[in-house]
């Protein structure tokens, strides 16, 4: 996987020659999953709000609310719920899409050709995803902080307008906090896409060789996303 | 073709005391035998034989345990040999890229290597499924076309590679009697127009003494006899006669 990963960075120079590939990998990966990332952004901003909301309002905390929200959407929530998102939706089938191409001798048929399937699988993909889901988390933040203001607004026990909202959030999250989940987020999206590229490239038997290698790359990413989120964690607390 | 290299004539291979292991069991058993160029050589055996074992190591997708394959002369281990030489392998399941068109799949390695300019890439396309028969499939994605349709598509693919050496695993296994005759047809045309060295692998008798120059039976990871189409029908070997003689008896005939 390491190793796979350093011949894609080897490869970058030519990530230009397969730009077409990555604009049809980008629109994969924007057009299947915007309207959820938007979706379920929303739905937890507005969660986050409702569980945190009345216990902070009770304790005359009114003014901590939009920052909590924003903070934990931006620095956390947004970046992990997302990646973990695209693991399950484009990991799943980045790691079918190459495992059936394996399994079914399309790799060998290019490697007969000359052409290297990290140069021509690989290499897009992951191009692709590093740059589609930092993009991804950054709707999926203001998404969650209209759900989290929108719920602060209508429900009675909290009572936040939306301008008091947000006043709020600004005076605790900053450019700093939202970079600093768009920039784990990106780190993310490599870890899934090199994960779930190795696992479709090293499926072995037929179909059920396939659905091994799907499940493979979906717990693998999440397992791993979480374990990096605590380390980055650690590595960009203030 | 303005994207043909200068060495285009015919190759030779050879096989020198080839080995392999796969989890611990040896499929290849130590093989020695010589192509020449410009021969239709076509393997025989049974199922399981190593016969596209054999195919995979020639064209260098798989690494033996020991022993060497020369393609004229060089080992095909040595750097850049392998770029040196065009070789192109149609495979038994034809092996076509499922997302993209017949066209795109037949142009892959020019566009790839960015040999030609697109439109004279797909000039070349239209001729080599011209030659295959399938001209004005261009547009059609695999899936729509059939096992035979595959292969032939699988050839013209090989073809845009204007390869010195063609190797086929088992060209008409799931195809009818006569798309069988077409792709036999193939090989031949192909062996006059361009003079390339050609490796097949099959079980198919009508096939093997149909086309080859000369053949090789395989069994059980061994070569068991090499010869002419005539010296291999004459050949006394129990297992060669049981091999070429095999027939379906009903349960009720005399």
């Amino acid at each position: 996987m390491v190793l796979l990963f350093w011949r894609t960075l080897l490869a970058l120079p030519l990530a230009w020659r397969q730009r077409e590939k990555v604009y049809d990998q980008l629109f994969e990966i924007g057009n299947a999953s915007l309207l959820m990332v938007c979706i379920l952004s929303f739905f937890i901003g507005g969660v986050i709000a409702l569980q945190t909301g009345p216990v902070l309002v009770e304790r005359g905390l009114t003014s901590a609310v939009g920052g909590l929200v924003g903070i934990s959407i931006a620095k956390e929530l947004a970046p992990v719920m997302m990646s973990i998102l695209i693991a399950g939706r484009i990991g799943s089938a980045m790691a079918a899409e190459i495992g059936s191409m394996r399994v079914y001798q399309e790799i060998d048929a290019l490697r007969t050709m000359n052409i290297n399937p990290i140069h021509y699988l690989v290499l897009p993909r992951i191009t692709a995803i590093a740059l589609a889901v930092p993009l991804l988390v950054i709707f999926s933040i203001l998404a969650g902080w209209l759900g989290g203001a929108a719920v602060s607004a209508a429900n009675g026990r909290i009572d936040i307008a939306f301008q008091a909202f947000f006043q709020n959030l600004r005076e605790i999250v900053g450019l700093r906090e939202v970079a600093n989940g768009v920039f784990k987020s990106f780190c993310f999206a490599l870890v899934v896409g090199v994960v779930s590229c190795h696992q479709g490239l090293i499926t072995i038997g037929g179909p059920r060789g396939i659905g091994r290698s799907v499940t493979k790359a979906v717990v693998n990413s999440i397992v791993l996303i979480v374990i990096l989120d605590y380390a980055l964690t650690r590595l960009l607390l203030k | 073709m303005s994207h043909s290299q200068s060495n285009s004539a015919a190759v030779s291979v050879q096989v020198r005391g080839l080995r392999r292991s796969y989890n611990g069991q040896e499929v290849l058993k130590g093989l020695d035998f010589e192509v020449k160029p410009g021969e239709i050589f076509v393997i025989m055996g049974p199922s399981g034989s190593g016969k596209s074992v054999l195919l995979k190591h020639i064209i260098g997708l798989e690494i033996p345990d020991a022993g060497e394959i020369l393609i004229n002369d060089e080992s095909i281990q040595s750097p850049g040999v392998m770029e040196k030489h065009r070789m192109a392998m149609v495979f038994q399941s034809g092996a076509l890229l499922n997302s993209l068109t017949v066209g795109e799949n037949v142009g892959l390695y020019l566009s790839e290597h960015q040999l030609l300019a697109p439109a004279d890439i797909g000039r070349v396309v239209s001729e080599k499924l011209e030659v295959v028969g399938l001209k004005g499939t261009e547009d059609k994605m695999p899936n729509e076309l059939s096992g035979g349709m595959k292969k032939r598509v699988a050839i013209a693919r090989a073809l845009v590679v204007e390869p010195q050496l063609i190797l086929y695993d088992e060209p008409t296994s799931e195809l009818d009697p006569l798309s069988a005759v077409v792709i036999g047809e193939e090989i031949l045309k192909l062996k006059d127009r361009v003079h390339v060295t050609t490796i097949v692998v099959s079980h198919d008798r009508d096939l093997a003494f149909g086309v080859a120059d000369r053949i090789a039976v395989i069994n059980d990871g061994r070569i068991v006899s090499i010869g002419t189409p005539e010296e291999i029908k004459h050949i006394s070997d129990p297992l060669i006669r049981k091999f070429l003689t095999a027939d379906f008896k009903r349960p009720d005939s005399r």
